[in-house]
């Protein structure tokens, strides 16, 4: 989900992180201000030109939007029968167009650039009192865990399968909460003793 | 802060954000916030790792979810969703837990019959408070008709407690220093 | 050289290590013993992420209650589990996570960073995300952050334990090929042949302290 970045060396490629991240939020907020199809539908175009020029194929575009056609084909259905079918086509190519656009920021930039540039960004926060180098910290380790967690959470599964607990939440959740945090505890000794000082 | 909570905070984050790798249930479009199995982990975020790392937990996951990353189940994200009718429940999120861990640190040692309702408090009443007046503004539905939709999703909120607090006690007792 | 005066570890009221006194000085030396006997705190007691309760651990004359940074630089960690210790979602980035920490510069961490991967073979691996490796790679990324911090000894606890013959074999190969002084916890008698010197934890002591092929059968022995 999240190691989404495409190696490559287009203009988008190299373009910071910031600029991108700026863009993203400024359009995605533009689309919601603008409630109009043609915006919407020229906004999806705009977007999806942009794949060939940071060199990604229409296949690396398509899969972004894959996962979620049956969450679209809810909202289409569920829009037209609310209000009618302009409002249908707009909510679902206004949406198909943000994820268009996330997307185009995560495939052309690197994790680690995303957060040297969002660690940067909340420098303002050191008056508070928040350290912006381990704000970067745990969100390195936020997006480290979270195929992790998925990892423990099918093995621990399949262990209860074999026991015939699979139906069973608590016996899933319980045990992969107690690794959880055996791991967090482990991954904090090993960060030190790499030489990390808090 | 110490490694141990930078690590925590980032765990549960991650966790809230793998709970959105099971399919939501959505029954009408935009206009209403789905059930997802999400805000298991804002109780989680709270009950598990206290008042201050739960919240900080939380703020970072909106952060992530803010700048766009797809971690809301669903694979939503970016600064529309805080645009969107469930954007209150959202930014509840940090509250909730904040709320949930202040209560349960009084309590540690709670049993269930103590700790699911501080689970509940933080997790429903908190989360609705902050989240139903913001649908009933950007839905422009009045403030009544808000709350009467939001019943629909009592229930599965207190299956939720229920988990929350039947893990809770598992991992306390596995780990009584937490 | 690592000198171990007098240590006594204790969690609460459960003690884990007693007045364990060692000077360690040769270039392979394992520590073996049952689950729960103290080998694994042992081993987190040489770089400092444990520290005794009372007496002291010395690397090179520097105490690790008082040097904790230079220590860590010192005295290389690997944990069991890679999983544990990987922290960044990527392979370059986390590489590059130690070397920051000792503030090397950029261009030396790049440099390093290709070292490694061509030692490994892992060259084409460098924008790899760390959780698509298999368990053997994971385990040598572990492996390769430590090295990449240039430390003078390396303690890996159990680092075999979790994967497959055939990642054994490479894992055990490259830990057979490093030039640093190497402390070793393990179950895994066969990796400890040729080593220097072998010693046996029970119960928080030290039952024997020999070259492998006396101290191994004692083990065995000991444990039926």
């Amino acid at each position: 989900m999240l190691d989404l970045y495409s190696p490559g060396t287009s203009y988008l490629h190299r373009l910071g992180p910031g600029p991108k991240i700026l863009t993203m939020m400024l359009g995605g907020t533009g689309l919601f201000l603008f409630d109009s199809l043609p915006i919407a539908c020229a906004a999806f175009i705009a977007i999806a030109a942009l794949y060939p020029v940071a060199g990604l194929t229409a296949k690396q575009a398509w899969a972004q939007i894959r996962p979620l056609l049956w969450i679209f084909a809810i909202f289409f259905a569920l829009q037209w029968w609310l209000s009618g079918l302009t409002t249908a086509a707009f909510v679902v190519i206004r949406l198909a167009a943000l994820i268009l656009l996330a997307s185009l920021v995560t495939l052309t930039t690197r994790a680690s650039d995303m957060i040297d540039s969002l660690t940067h960004a909340l420098g303002f926060l050191r008056p508070f009192g928040a350290n912006p180098a381990k704000i970067g910290l745990s969100i390195s380790l936020a997006l480290r865990f979270i195929p992790v967690l998925a990892q423990i959470t099918q093995e621990v599964r399949e262990a209860q399968k074999t026991r015939g607990l699979e139906r069973s939440v608590i016996a899933t959740a319980l045990p992969v909460a107690i690794r959880t945090i055996k791991m967090a505890d482990d991954i904090s000794d090993a960060i030190e003793a790499r030489g990390y000082r808090p | 802060m110490d490694t141990k909570s930078i690590v925590y905070i980032a765990l549960f984050a991650a966790l809230t954000a793998a709970l959105g790798l099971m399919p939501p249930i959505s029954f009408a479009g935009l206009a209403l916030p789905p059930i997802t199995a999400q805000s298991l982990g804002v109780m989680l975020a709270g009950s598990i790792a206290g008042a201050r790392r739960g919240g900080l937990a939380m703020l970072l996951f909106i952060a992530l979810v803010a700048v766009g990353l797809p971690l809301l189940a669903g694979g939503r994200g970016g600064f529309g969703v805080f645009a969107g009718a469930s954007g209150g429940f959202l930014l509840a999120w940090p509250i909730s837990a904040a709320v949930i861990g202040y209560l349960i640190g009084r309590a540690p040692a709670a049993g269930f019959t103590l700790m699911a309702p501080m689970i509940a408090f933080g997790g429903i009443i908190v989360m609705y408070a902050v989240g139903i007046p913001w649908m009933a503004a950007v839905a422009g539905l009045p403030l009544t008709k808000a709350v009467t939709i939001m019943l629909a999703y009592v229930p599965g909120d207190l299956v939720k407690v229920i988990l929350a607090t039947i893990i809770t006690r598992g991992v306390r007792r596995a780990y009584p220093a937490l | 050289m690592i000198e171990i005066k007098n240590v006594t570890l204790s969690y609460g009221d459960r003690t884990v290590l007693r007045d364990i006194s060692l000077a360690l000085s040769e270039h392979r030396i394992a520590i073996i013993g049952a689950n729960g006997s103290g080998k694994s705190s042992f081993a987190r007691l040489l770089n400092g992420l444990v520290l005794p309760t009372t007496g002291d651990v010395l690397i090179d004359g520097q105490n690790t209650r008082t040097h904790g940074k230079d220590i860590r630089q010192k005295v290389g960690f690997v944990f069991q589990n890679p999983d544990n210790q990987i922290v960044f979602p990527v392979v370059e980035e986390d590489l590059a996570f130690g070397m920051k920490n000792l503030g090397f510069p950029k261009e030396d961490i790049r440099r390093k960073t290709d070292e490694i991967l061509a030692r490994y073979d892992m060259s084409d691996l460098r924008e790899h995300p760390a959780h698509l490796l298999s368990g053997g790679q994971k385990q040598l990324l572990a492996i390769s952050g430590v090295l990449v911090m240039e430390p003078a000894y390396i303690v890996l606890d159990e680092p075999t334990t979790l994967l497959d013959l055939r990642n054994k074999r490479r894992v055990t190969e490259a830990i057979h090929a490093l030039d640093q002084t190497v402390i070793l916890a393990s179950h895994d008698l066969d990796l400890l042949q040729d080593f220097d010197r072998v010693i046996v934890f029970d119960d928080g002591r030290i039952i024997a302290d020999d070259r492998p092929e006396n101290a191994i059968p004692y083990y065995i022995e000991s444990m039926s």
